[in-house]
């Protein structure tokens, strides 16, 4: 189990008053109630995406504009309050746990859209707007945002920006990192700063690559400024199955090297063939050992064109199954088992955690045969889901969350496929962040100099380490954290 | 600004040793890779200047997987020839500058990355060169070695130390070595180009190409025309399979002829052409003049190119679909007055990119920070180099 740091009595002492302020800060409105403060309702903050954690707050406020997110930052840093921002609470890292003594500021009542710009390629959104929100709000002129994350209906775009989320296409478009042109920045000490804006590569410091991917540690961002894209004319996918997760590898490597870069290139293991079949009847062969699904992009020439290409490549190596969907619902029909992937998993284990570590892809078959073997070891399921083209790796363990044994057990076994992960080369997380789950793994992958160097950047930005803190960084040796221990 | 003696260690450790000692004696460092751009941003005050330009080769390359690393030293065009040979290429298409620096030898690979210098391709879907940079080492001021990142293509662990070093000049850490993400050599290339009658609709069928589901991975605007072309020109690159090119160039020919008459550059012209803009070639600067960059909204472009061509006799060239405009004039303070005035008036930022060395000792190279920013960006060099060690003064801090 993760420790939290205990909490700071004299702060628990004055929630009353803590709660008044906030709500002078933040009143109730025609968009809503401001601050929440009464235990039950507290209680829907407890969690998030990591929900074997769980920790209710002192306070939840829902903040409508930047200007009271800088009031209630403010107020926060001149009473030495903690802070945790909040976007839809689908982190999958802890990132948006509570702290007893802290004020969850949740910015999902900021969710208007501000401008759209297709000349300038551009749409500057409040924090709040959904991932999927974007891309709706575009897509009826042809236009999208390209990172997608799994939770992409929920997740909103503040959050995509703390944690630097990616998806299923950032093979070909980018993480989040990429497809930013701005944020609008408020400090711990309420001061609102415009970071980068309308243009690209703004002269100075890289302060906007420097808050990307940061999880609510530096300060937190009320606007985002997102470069859209003209989508593609279509899109189509192909499958093929292997006898074992080596060929498998080999075909992801020859596709890489082939020179095309296919908009998605999935891969899936036996179990995860398996879970994923008995749930979506999608058609997967079951005596394979391994799974890939291959998107492309263009009209239906270029389509034919690389699927071509592809299913020559792919026909190399043997498979046992090899389909080119010929129409947008074979397409969908390919695509179903993978996109009902965590649902599948959902129905054959009652609980499951979600791993998240990167490799390089010339190591999976030696990862995905050592982690059978922990598997065995630690009797515990696993199935994996994996974005092969970038090598970043989604172990699904499979355990019982009523069995203490068997949780502390999955978290085990999901530290050691992490240590795994960087011992081959890669690391611990390519896309859900540190949050608390993988924060005291942080010292298999950065050593103590490293760690130290990253803290003082925080620091930099944070004296007091209010903001987001007991997440990223370990809690041994950080004195701010243990001072009031 | 020349120092009086240059340090050029072989590895790392040396790095460190140098760092340890300049630390010792209070005594700051020229940071450097080939110094080819020693005219660019502030001179930075050293009596000793520290190359990383021995810490130099390949160090791990598999072209399956899209990645190579290689020292801080290893010169661009060792990579690209590396790269070459596998059809592959950085996404960024970094520029080499050594013609318009006027200096002999070309850029290392940890100059640029610590520039984040990024050529035309950059507004195409690879972005600019820190988007590529998977991972780094670097010796801080504090004469430590770190490592941010890693070898694999995502990676989100820590604070993106990658991004913050990309681009601080060495003014934060020495680059050491870099991993950065590649991407496979498009098979074919050609070029649109349309006689545009100004600047406003050159800018617009600029994001006419790049609002096309085609792929355009690189958008200019020649404002005086040059490279053959007599008057105004937009130009529009396309890129990909072979086959993928006539029926793509000939849809967005129909759509773009609105604007202006269109020609098409078969593959050879276009690479010369846009290797001229990589290079700022067109814009012919002469030596002793003042070589400004802007970047601004795309649309914000030519009004800001207006207001510098009546305030002083401006060259111009646009690239990245209008965002970055490139600036040649007199090396003065009024033109370099009117360009501060032009980028904010247009919210956007510049960097007095080459003058002679009393311009660029007696203005601001870069916009200012507001406040807080300003004050967050201190603490953050103190927290690389508290000794102020790392090529004080380069970014006018």
């Amino acid at each position: 189990m993760i420790e939290l740091p205990k909490p700071d009595p004299a702060v628990l002492a004055r929630r009353d008053e803590i709660v008044a302020a906030l709500r002078a800060l933040v009143p109730d409105s025609g968009r809503g109630q401001g601050v929440i403060g009464d235990a039950v309702r507290l209680k829907a903050y407890e969690t998030d995406g990591l929900s074997a954690y769980r920790q209710p707050p002192l306070a939840v406020v829902l903040p409508t504009s930047t200007e009271q997110v800088a009031a209630v930052l403010r107020y926060c840093h001149q009473n030495n309050i903690r802070v945790i921002p909040r976007g839809a609470g689908t982190s999958l890292s802890g990132g948006a746990l509570p702290l007893e003594d802290g004020v969850v500021i949740g910015l999902m009542r900021m969710n208007r859209i501000l401008e759209v710009d297709y000349a300038d390629r551009l749409a500057v959104v409040e924090a709040g707007v959904t991932n999927i929100g974007i891309t709706q709000a575009v897509a009826g002129d042809g236009f999208f945002y390209a990172p997608d994350p799994s939770s992409q209906l929920a997740c909103m775009i503040g959050g995509n920006v703390m944690m630097n989320s990616g998806g299923a296409h950032c093979l070909k478009y980018g993480v989040t990192a990429g497809n930013l042109l701005g944020v609008k920045l408020v400090t711990i000490e309420g001061d609102v700063i415009d970071i980068g804006g309308a243009h690209l590569d703004a002269a100075g410091y890289d302060w906007l690559g420097l808050i990307t991917g940061s999880e609510g540690q530096l300060g937190i961002v009320t606007e985002v400024t997102v470069r859209i894209l003209r989508a593609a004319e279509g899109a189509r996918a192909m499958l093929a199955a292997y006898r074992s997760n080596e060929v498998a590898g080999e075909v992801v490597d020859a596709i890489i090297a082939s020179g095309i870069i296919p908009v998605a290139l999935e891969f899936m293991d036996r179990p995860a063939i398996h879970a994923c079949e008995a749930f979506a009847h999608a058609g997967y062969p079951l005596d394979a050992e391994s799974l890939l699904i291959i998107e492309v992009e263009g009209n239906t020439a270029e389509q034919d064109f690389l699927l071509g290409k592809l299913k020559e490549i792919c026909g190399r190596f043997d498979p046992i199954s090899l389909r080119v969907a010929e129409t947008a619902e074979e397409s969908l029909a390919i695509w179903k088992g993978r996109k009902g992937a965590f649902g599948a998993v959902g129905r054959i284990s009652p609980d499951y955690l979600c791993m998240d570590g990167t490799i390089p892809t010339g190591e999976l078959p030696r990862v995905l045969r050592r982690m059978q073997e922990m598997s065995d070891d630690y009797g515990l399921k696993v199935a994996n889901i994996f974005h092969a083209g970038d090598g970043n790796l989604h172990p699904l363990i499979m355990f019982d969350a009523n069995d203490p044994e068997s949780f502390r057990k999955a978290e085990a076994f999901g530290a050691d496929i992490l240590k795994l992960c960087v011992e081959v080369g890669g690391c611990l997380t390519g896309e859900h962040g540190v949050g608390v789950e993988k924060r005291d793994l942080m010292n298999v992958q950065f050593s103590e100099i490293e760690l130290t160097q990253q803290r003082a950047i925080k620091s930099a930005f944070d004296p007091q380490w209010l903001l987001n803190p007991a997440k990223v960084f370990p809690l041994a040796g950080n004195p701010l954290l243990e001072r009031r221990a | 600004m020349s120092a009086a003696f240059e340090l050029a260690p072989a590895d790392e450790e040396g790095v460190v040793a140098a760092v340890a000692q300049a630390r010792a004696d209070r005594a700051p460092l020229a940071i450097c890779g080939n110094n080819g751009r020693a005219g660019s941003l502030r001179p930075v005050q050293a009596a000793a200047r520290l190359s990383v330009r021995n810490l130099a080769g390949v160090t791990l390359y598999r072209p399956q997987e899209m990645v190579l690393s290689a020292r801080a030293g290893t010169p661009l065009p060792v990579i690209e020839a590396t790269l070459d040979a596998n059809r592959q290429m950085l996404a960024a298409e970094p520029p080499d500058f050594s013609e318009l620096f006027g200096v002999a030898t070309p850029p290392t690979l940890g100059g640029l990355v610590a520039s984040n210098l990024s050529g035309p391709r950059r507004i195409g879907v690879g972005g600019a060169l820190r988007d590529q940079v998977l991972g780094v080492r670097a010796v801080t001021g504090r004469a430590e070695v770190i490592r941010s990142g890693g070898r694999v293509h995502k990676n989100v662990t820590g604070l993106d130390l990658c991004k913050l070093l990309a681009g601080s000049q060495g003014t934060l850490g020495i680059l050491t070595e870099i991993t950065l993400k590649l991407l496979p050599r498009p098979e074919a290339s050609l070029t649109l180009a349309i006689a545009v009658p100004s600047l406003a609709a050159g800018v617009a069928a600029l994001a006419a190409g790049l609002g096309s589901p085609f792929g355009v991975s690189g958008a200019a605007l020649l404002p005086a025309g040059g490279h053959g072309f007599a008057g105004p020109t937009a130009v529009l690159r396309m890129e990909d399979f072979l086959q993928f090119l006539p029926h793509r160039s000939g849809v967005l020919r129909g759509a773009l002829a609105e604007f202006g008459a269109v020609t098409l550059l078969e593959q050879a012209a276009s690479e010369s052409l846009w290797k001229d803009i990589r290079e700022a070639r067109l814009l012919q600067a002469a030596p002793d003049e003042a070589v400004w960059r802007l970047s601004l909204r795309p649309s914000a472009a030519p009004a800001a190119a207006g207001q510098l061509m009546r305030a002083f006799d401006a060259r111009l060239l646009l690239d990245w679909g209008g965002g970055l405009v490139w600036v040649a004039g007199p090396a003065t303070e009024s033109a370099h007055g009117a360009v501060m005035q032009a980028a904010a008036a247009a919210g956007g930022s510049f960097t007095l990119f080459r003058a002679p060395d009393p311009l660029r000792l007696a203005v601001p190279v870069l916009p200012a920070e507001p406040a807080p920013l300003a004050a967050i960006g201190a603490r953050v060099k103190a927290a690389m180099d508290p000794d102020g060690l790392l090529n004080p003064g380069r970014m006018g801090r």
